[in-house]
């Protein structure tokens, strides 16, 4: 019941706040989703689903800090001879 | 961006698992909350890959797995009642309960149908108005708010034949119980993405503070993994306890705000059994009034059903509190395997002893043992 991936909107339906719903892709796989608790989420965005709610959106700019704090903990060139254990 | 495999990259790993090299200088124990992070963990073997130092303990959060087996046993005497469609995820259906489980209830007649959302129950309601529909709410803060829904819904529509046996956990309240049991080994935590995607961070600040360990909010993918580590043992090295988010790109500090009002606006926060371990205090969510009325247990007069209890030879509730590793459970891929499972660990999706099955198999003639009889299974090294 809980998907770790995230799923792309494709589309949207609904008036009702409380049952709109969305068209959720999650890798060509596709859902229809609640919306109830992303009232204003768009086509396009990714969001996290559970149970047949998005609960969040995912958000493109701190995305990338993932690979800021990487790139300062271990830069590229900074690579060192060791082996994986 | 698809936000997957710019998470999966090797090389990448290879510079973080270095950095976290580099970083460790004493023994450190980590607990992963969630089984999703489990798995992910076995499956990239993360675990195999950290310096010897550092040690992964794997946490209770499965919902499947800390659904106590009475609860259980109510789900079967409701699915058994000839007016009740009991809905439930899929996930439920093998676990097992004191004598049996849903799946072997549905053989012999009961009417139980696995849905995908509790949206999906509510709808039946509308569509078997001359049925009982209830749905078997289960799980931790992500399924919460879709359950506090459903009822709200019902009660909003007027769908009077729509019910919730309800089994709700709270992450905080369980590592709480964790960091405060005896010969307690966890030092840090990588606290479940996804739950906090829903309540935000508050709620881990007092435990960070009262128990001085770290705790992370850390997401699903390899290098959110090795990165949630590395930010954890580096609290550790610097001898510092704070509640930090590694997943900002889906946990907002604030959570969902949305689901959260509907959510306390439904239940209330109650003493919840965990399979395994038992009463933990205000540790779940129930039906609060005037939605108790959408109660399973009340409408059918279960809350005195008794049960046997749970099956003695499994150790799921050490397994959940990181206590055993499913490796060390002497039954594990012998008289246990995903096929015959003794304990809900091992046939969840998100089990632990689920996860070593699949990604740690253990020896083929270990396997062997099991049928032939009598043999007392030796101890893995
Ligand atoms: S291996 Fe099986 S018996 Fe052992 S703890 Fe896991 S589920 Fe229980």
């Amino acid at each position: 019941m809980c998907l770790a991936i995230p799923g792309k909107i494709v589309s949207i339906a609904g008036d009702d706040p409380f049952t709109r719903t969305a068209r959720v892709s999650f890798e060509g796989v596709i859902k229809e989703v609640s919306l109830a608790y992303l009232p204003d989420a768009r086509v396009d965005e990714y969001v996290v689903v559970h149970a047949g709610f998005a609960l969040s959106r995912v958000d493109e700019a701190e995305a990338r800090e993932v690979f800021e704090y990487l790139a300062a903990i271990a830069p590229e060139e900074g690579e060192g001879p060791e082996e994986p254990r | 961006m698809k936000y997957l495999d710019e998470y999966r990259d090797p090389a990448a790993a290879r510079r973080t698992l270095a950095a976290i090299r580099a970083l460790v200088t004493r023994p450190w124990t980590v607990m992963e909350v969630c089984g999703g992070q489990t798995h992910a963990i076995l499956k990239y073997g993360l675990d195999q890959l950290l310096p010897s130092e550092v040690t992964l303990l794997h946490g209770p959060g499965c919902p499947v797995c800390v659904t106590p087996a009475a609860k259980i046993d109510r789900a079967i005497a409701l699915a058994s009642r000839p007016e009740v469609i009991l809905c439930s995820f899929g996930d439920m259906l093998r676990v097992p309960g004191s004598t049996t489980d849903l799946l072997s209830a549905k053989a012999a007649g009961a009417d139980v149908r696995v849905v995908y959302s509790p949206l999906d129950a509510l709808e039946l309601a509308r569509r078997e108005p001359g049925r009982e529909v209830v749905f078997f709410a289960v799980g931790f803060e992500t399924t919460a708010p879709g359950n506090a829904m459903a009822a709200y819904l019902a009660r909003r529509d007027g769908v009077s034949n729509f019910s919730l046996l309800v089994s709700h956990v709270l992450v905080p309240p369980a590592l709480e119980a964790i960091l405060s049991a005896d010969g307690a080994r966890v030092q840090g935590f990588l606290a479940a993405g996804h739950v906090c995607a829903v309540t935000g961070a508050a709620e881990y600040a007092p435990v960070a503070r009262r128990h001085r360990v770290p705790i992370v909010i850390t997401g699903f993918e390899p290098l959110d993994l090795l990165m949630g580590l590395h930010m954890c043992l580096a609290q550790l090295e610097q001898g510092r306890a704070e509640v930090e988010n590694q997943y900002a790109r889906v946990v907002r500090d604030q959570g969902n705000p949305a689901a959260l009002q509907l959510l306390h606006q439904v239940f209330e926060v109650v003493d919840r059994e965990w399979r395994g371990i038992g009463v933990i205090p205000a540790s779940g969510l129930g039906l609060r009034r005037p939605y108790d009325e959408y109660d399973a247990e009340r409408r059918f007069g279960l809350e005195t059903l008794a049960s046997p209890g749970e099956p003695a030879a499994c150790q799921s509730g050490l397994v959940l509190q990181g206590r055993l590793k499913p490796s060390e459970c002497a039954a594990f891929g012998r008289e246990c395997t995903p096929e015959h499972p003794l304990g809900a660990t091992m046939v969840s999706s998100e089990g632990a002893c689920a996860a070593y099955f699949l990604h740690r198999p253990p020896p083929p003639n270990a396997r062997d043992a099991r049928g032939s009889g009598g043999q007392a299974p030796s101890r893995e090294p």
